[in-house]
């Protein structure tokens, strides 16, 4: 028996989507091999005594070729771990994990709240498009898209936690905090990040919906005397859902990004804060750690938006 | 004269935006009435004549940083953007144009480059380059550039197989040729649009790396390293850390709001022809 052409299309993608993780581990391993010359120099500066350097090159065992050390790093990251941190002699893996929880939890409960907003005013701007309610639905998106993500986190900490005193300005948590606090917490953060991808998943909403609307057989459904709603909801919608869910995957790969300037706005305990302070201590192997988790958590939810809008095709389902 | 009367309002303002900011960035230094660090008051002081935006952390003059920031950080951008536009363009057209595996091979690596995210990228290579305008503006138009190549390669692809090409390859024109005087001036127009875009990116991206501690380094002031020095201002109330904010996002709501006029003008055009 052959084997479902859907299910052939989704393995394809499945390993287009490890073919790409293990390359971009090489560009990821490359990255940092970039400098020319001496890293372990440029790590402690010019005026590092020469035992130092020395110390520094066999902790990153830069006397082995590159790719015995990019195989090395690789099997230990798909093995946990991770190695030592350059700044603090810790290993890496207990630095993350906490700080890994965190940023889930951070992107987990902005996704919560920006999905069913964005896609009922996507649904909504469609729904009346060319009315005042589309036009300032548009234009408040576009000035939302436009702001660096630090511009809406001081200005919501502004007024919300200084001007208004309903929110803290510093999202610190701590392990073992209630939930509700800690929904608390994060709430100015939360905010700042579903704004973003708000704006950017209700304009693929919406003009996806658009896009459907065009088709004959709304036109049909106009002329058989539907309402506006039934038309929008029951007729355009199933058929924009690939557009749009493809959209909302990509978005929540988008926060995965966004929380990095968010939470050093907010001083969040994260990853993305963790990763930035170890840039300035030119800690490599933190950086290359942490630079790796992101990029595999930002293909992975790529993948599964290029698997979910295949199976969200109905053409794709029954094939001829 | 008459495409600026016929503009919408909002193009209209997205307009005089930039030229705002085109005048600060140009004239900034000669209108500053401070030094770029110097230090000339106490730490925040409130707006007063003597200091129309107040002080910062350092009791610098906030309205000269503001100035001469303007030059920085649309510089760098600006640079950057140029270079990305260079280099991807050119990478685009030779893909579009030879074809074959050269299409291939770029083609797989650019979309391998793409599959990280930007920043999570630039912090991974700037953990080890040495802090420089130059590696910011390396590290910003090397990284767009995948984004120029992606959209140039496209154009190009539907302009490489008109009978003009044909024609110009089988006169035995070199490459330079068919890309600079065959392609290119027929593929310009969305390029001009996507430059703005660009140019938002790399600006909102160089700003966001700054506010990181990552990109211009200080004395040299920079809207984003501004926001980042003052942000602290915030908890007692003043809003010192949100009028370089503010700047970057006005810029980048100015720039919007001509490049989408443009768009808009330019499909209505093709639409009639």
């Amino acid at each position: 028996m052959r084997a479902h052409p859907l299910l052939k299309l989704v393995a394809q993608r499945l390993a287009l989507g490890l073919g790409t993780l293990l390359v971009v581990s090489v560009l990821i391993f490359i990255g940092t091999q970039l400098l020319p010359g001496d890293l372990a120099q440029a790590i402690l500066g010019q005026s590092a005594t020469p035992e130092a350097v020395a110390n520094i090159r066999a902790e990153l065992g830069l006397d082995r070729p590159a790719h015995i050390r990019y195989l090395d790093w690789l099997f230990g990251f798909l093995r946990g771990d991770f190695g030592m941190s350059l700044a603090n002699k810790q290993p890496i893996a207990e630095m993350i994990a906490g700080r890994l929880t965190n940023t889930l939890f951070l992107a987990g409960v902005a996704a919560f709240v920006a999905v069913p907003v964005a896609v009922s005013l996507g649904i909504l701007a469609a729904r009346f498009r060319e009315t005042w309610i589309d036009k300032t639905i548009s234009i408040v998106t576009l000035a939302a898209i436009s702001m660096p993500e630090f511009f809406i986190g001081y200005l919501l900490i502004y007024i919300f936690a200084v001007k208004l005193l309903v929110a803290p300005s510093l999202a610190s948590i701590y392990p073992g905090m209630a939930l509700p606090e800690k929904l608390g917490a994060v709430a100015l953060p939360v905010a700042t990040l579903s704004l973003v991808v708000i704006a950017h998943m209700m304009r693929m909403t919406r003009a996806a919906i658009v896009n459907v609307m065009a088709s004959p057989y709304i036109e049909m459904a106009e002329l058989k005397g539907l309402s506006r709603w039934r038309i929008t909801v029951r007729h355009a919608l199933p058929n924009a859902l690939s557009p749009i869910i493809n959209v909302v995957v990509l978005n929540l790969a988008y926060l995965v990004v966004g929380v990095v300037v968010v939470e050093v706005v907010f001083v969040y305990p994260g990853m993305g804060q963790l990763m930035v302070d170890h840039v300035a201590k030119r800690d490599v192997p933190v950086v290359q750690t942490c630079g790796m988790i992101f990029a595999a958590t930002y293909i992975l939810l790529n993948m599964t938006a290029d698997i979910l809008s295949i199976l969200a095709n109905p053409r794709l389902r029954h094939p001829k | 004269m008459k495409t600026f009367a016929r503009m919408p309002l909002s193009a209209k303002a997205g307009l005089l935006i930039v030229l705002v900011f085109a005048f600060a960035a140009i004239f900034g230094p000669w209108l500053a009435p401070h030094g770029e660090a110097e230090i000339v008051g106490d730490v925040w002081e409130p707006f007063s004549t003597t200091f129309p935006l107040g002080t910062d952390s350092l009791g610098r003059d906030i309205l000269s940083r503001m100035l001469w920031a303007a030059r920085n950080t649309i510089g760098v951008a600006l640079a950057a953007t140029l270079l990305s536009f260079a280099l991807g363009m050119t990478l685009g057209y030779v893909a579009a144009v030879v074809g074959g595996w050269v299409d291939l091979v770029l083609s797989r690596l650019i979309d391998t480059i793409m599959a990280i995210p930007t920043l999570i990228f630039a912090l991974v290579v700037l953990a080890v380059l040495p802090p420089s305008l130059l590696t910011l503006i390396l590290v910003i138009a090397v990284l767009d550039s995948t984004r120029v190549f992606r959209l140039s390669r496209a154009v190009a692809m539907d302009v490489a197989v008109m009978d003009y090409v044909e024609v110009a390859r089988l006169r035995g024109e070199r490459l330079p040729w068919i890309i600079f005087r065959e392609v290119l001036p027929n593929t310009l127009p969305p390029l001009i649009a996507e430059f703005g875009l660009r140019f938002c990116f790399a600006f909102l991206f160089l700003s966001s790396l700054s506010f990181l501690g990552l990109g211009i380094q200080p004395p040299a002031a920079d809207w984003g390293g501004m926001v980042r020095d003052n942000a602290n201002a915030i908890s007692f109330g003043l809003i010192v850390p949100l009028i370089p904010a503010a700047a970057i996002a006005i810029l980048t709501i100015g720039v919007n709001l001509v490049v989408d006029w443009q768009l808009e003008r330019s499909s209505t055009v093709r639409r009639r022809a």
